[in-house]
């Protein structure tokens, strides 16, 4: 393995977990709802991952755990501000400390336990070519999910039908209403999406990025997806290029200290999020256009009149 | 309306204490704020199991509270007045930025006795005490020296303060004492605890060619990084061994369980004192893991070496020493004195990076 190649492999596996988180969030966002509990939902999900990984020997059925626990978190928040009609960032920073006490609770026993490593795919013939091969065809499965994710939500909100549905209910929720779309409906079932993606964002970190349970161990990753997705005024490639740049940043970074750059360092760890924003501001220059990516009705809470 | 919340707790407080004095046998209460969670498995994880050896130690005759990740700033000194204002008697303090909080904390609550750990500033009710880590540092340099191949190691240090720097540098000290040509690759993740960005930094210093690494922050993320790509490390505060079972070669461990149980004696004699307190090898506070994956030779110099620094035969810092841009720092046979290792600022001779200032 050469030095390019394990640079893009480090760059890859930083830029993950946020691209999941983000790319959940995002359709979240656009129909309307302002989940600000994607940390809390993305630490349960790591707990949930390493604790079921580790007990069972599975990282797989790890992974798969991290996805229900990250849909259970997101089903609390769905019924509390869309059923019950509680404030979405009150209820989404009350989710983030549930899931950091919760998933510390649930994690005590497995502190100081080495961690079950998610195994990186091989295909034949293919994982074998020099450069691409490491970088493009020996991914674990969450790289791919994430890269598949993105296209895929691309595709969903403006390729289909029920994408537009989606859409105009962020927009709209009032006329999307009166059209007869389950304006409820819709904006629970990108709740879950984005709960599943928090949770596969944490399974990610607990069972290949750091392989292992230690508390807290999101680190705030959870706001800098959806600091992303702001950024990126709601569109799924520019999420893709914002979240790649941030890892990419972040890591070149590191490198330029190792090899003696002498810019201070507190500059060096500010970079990443100078950056991001920079890129995504300059990308994002059309008022107009952001104004009508931008859901109308983010955060706003829909009463049903009749 | 600040006013009346103030009356109500100074009620409350002045109830308390009619308490107290109706109940000769109420256990004295003992807080702990940390800066990390119990679970980091390094420098947090190490004070909890002091403050539950003090628990073990006196039994009923005290009562332990601590508040977990509290970040250093103004959250510190709302957690500390908490701690404070809830009849806690004694509080310990266990992170270099709680020192400006612990001060002020201190001035409003005259009759709280508060220990700061890895500070530098005292009052009547506030001690300090650390430990001598760097001790530990001088070892590892030691055996870094005499197992790299490349004589290039990498570190990853939190944030540049007196502390890590002292570590940097006596690392270095140990290091050359075997090969002066040794160099030492830095890394600052401006974190004490963020185990992505710590292995995120492992990465990079080993995909820069190091091959042996070692970290001054608090998880153990690097390690595991080292025990991956199959270069060797150091285990941080505790000994992390399980997460790197081929890679751990020896770890610095902190063992406060000795001193809190000494001081939380020292408040129930009436005999407690402000001052400060930087125990090492000779007191206990540091101790060394087990020394593995190590030819015997390596490992029984590092063993010589540990008890020639216990014994104060060898001190870490003793001259000549250079600053790093040549001046001198320290004469031939001249030891650092304590003052000067506490506020200590430049890197010594041999360390290529700029320190960040």
């Amino acid at each position: 393995m050469n030095g390019f190649e394990a640079l893009v492999l480090t760059i890859i596996t930083a830029s993950t977990p946020l691209l999941l988180a983000a790319i959940g969030e995002l359709v979240v966002e656009r129909s309307g709802v302002l989940n600000l509990g994607v940390e809390g939902m993305m630490i349960v999900g790591a707990v949930a991952a390493f604790g079921v990984a580790h007990v069972t020997g599975s990282p797989l059925l790890g992974v798969v755990a991290a996805l229900f626990a990250g849909v259970a978190m997101s089903v609390l928040f769905g019924v509390l501000t869309l059923n019950l009609m509680a404030n979405q960032v009150a209820t989404g920073l009350a989710l983030t400390i549930l899931g950091l006490g919760l998933s510390g609770m649930i994690g005590e026993g497995f502190i100081g336990e080495p961690g079950q490593r998610l195994a990186a795919l091989h295909i034949p013939v293919l994982s074998d070519l020099p450069l691409v091969g490491s970088i493009v065809f020996s991914q674990d499965i969450l790289v791919y999910a994430s890269i598949a994710l993105v296209i895929g939500t691309y595709h969903f909100l403006f390729r289909t039908r029920s994408g537009l549905i989606l859409r105009a209910v962020g927009d709209n929720h009032t006329s999307a209403h009166a059209l007869g779309y389950s304006v409820i409906k819709v904006r629970f079932l990108a709740v879950m999406f984005g709960g599943a993606c928090a949770g596969l964002a944490g399974a990610y970190l607990s069972l290949a990025y750091t392989p292992q349970w230690v508390e807290g161990m999101t680190a705030g990753r959870g706001w800098i997806a959806l600091a992303l997705v702001v950024f990126a005024s709601w569109r799924p490639n520019r999420v893709l290029i914002g979240a790649y740049l941030f890892g990419a940043v972040s890591i070149l970074q590191f490198h330029a200290q190792a090899a003696g750059i002498g810019v201070p360092s507190q500059l060096m760890s500010a970079m990443p999020y100078l950056a991001t924003i920079i890129v995504l501001i300059i990308i994002s220059r059309n008022v107009t256009l952001t104004k009508t990516n931008t859901p109308a009705c983010l955060g706003k809470a829909f009463v049903p009149d009749r | 309306m600040r006013k009346i919340f103030g009356l109500a707790a100074t009620a409350a407080l002045a109830l308390g204490l009619s308490a107290g004095t109706s109940l000769a046998e109420d256990p004295l209460k003992v807080g702990f704020i940390y800066v990390g969670p119990i679970s980091d498995h390094g420098w947090s994880y190490q004070h909890d199991q002091g403050r539950q050896a003090i628990e073990k130690h006196f039994g009923d005759k005290v009562e332990t509270t601590y508040i977990e990740s509290v970040s250093e700033g103004p959250d510190a000194e709302r957690a500390i007045e908490r701690l404070a204002r809830s009849g806690h008697d004694l509080i310990f303090t266990t992170s270099f930025g709680y020192m400006n909080p612990t001060i002020k904390v201190a001035k409003k609550y005259p009759d709280v006795k508060f220990e700061h750990a890895t500070g530098y500033k005292q009052a009547d009710n506030v001690a300090t005490y650390g430990g001598r880590f760097y001790e530990g540092r001088y070892i590892l340099g030691q055996i870094a020296a005499k197992t790299s191949e490349k004589g290039v190691a990498g570190y990853i240090g939190s944030f540049p303060i007196p502390e890590v720097v002292r570590g940097i540098n006596s690392f270095m000290l140990g290091a050359q004492s075997v090969n002066p040509d040794f160099k030492v690759k830095t890394v600052w993740v401006n974190s004490w605890y963020d185990p992505g960005k710590e292995a995120d930094a492992a990465k990079a210093l080993v995909d820069q060619g190091v091959d042996i690494m070692l970290q001054h922050t608090d998880s153990p993320a690097p390690l595991q990084v080292a025990q991956e790509r199959g270069i060797k490390g150091f285990g941080q505060a505790s000994d992390m061994i399980k997460f790197a079972p081929e890679a751990q070669l020896t770890a610095i461990v902190d063992d406060w369980g000795p001193y809190y149980i000494e001081r939380v004696q020292a408040v129930l004699d009436g005999t407690w004192k402000g001052g400060d307190t930087w125990g090492g090898l000779d007191k206990e506070m540091v101790h060394m893991a087990p020394y593995t994956n190590l030819p015997e030779d390596v490992a029984a110099d590092a063993a010589k070496t540990e008890a020639a620094i216990r014994s104060g035969d060898l001190h870490p810092f003793t001259g000549p020493i250079n600053k790093q841009d040549g001046s001198a720092w320290l004469k031939e046979g001249e030891v650092a004195d304590d003052g000067a290792l506490l506020g200590m600022n430049f890197y010594v001779e041999g360390i290529d990076d700029k320190l960040p200032q």
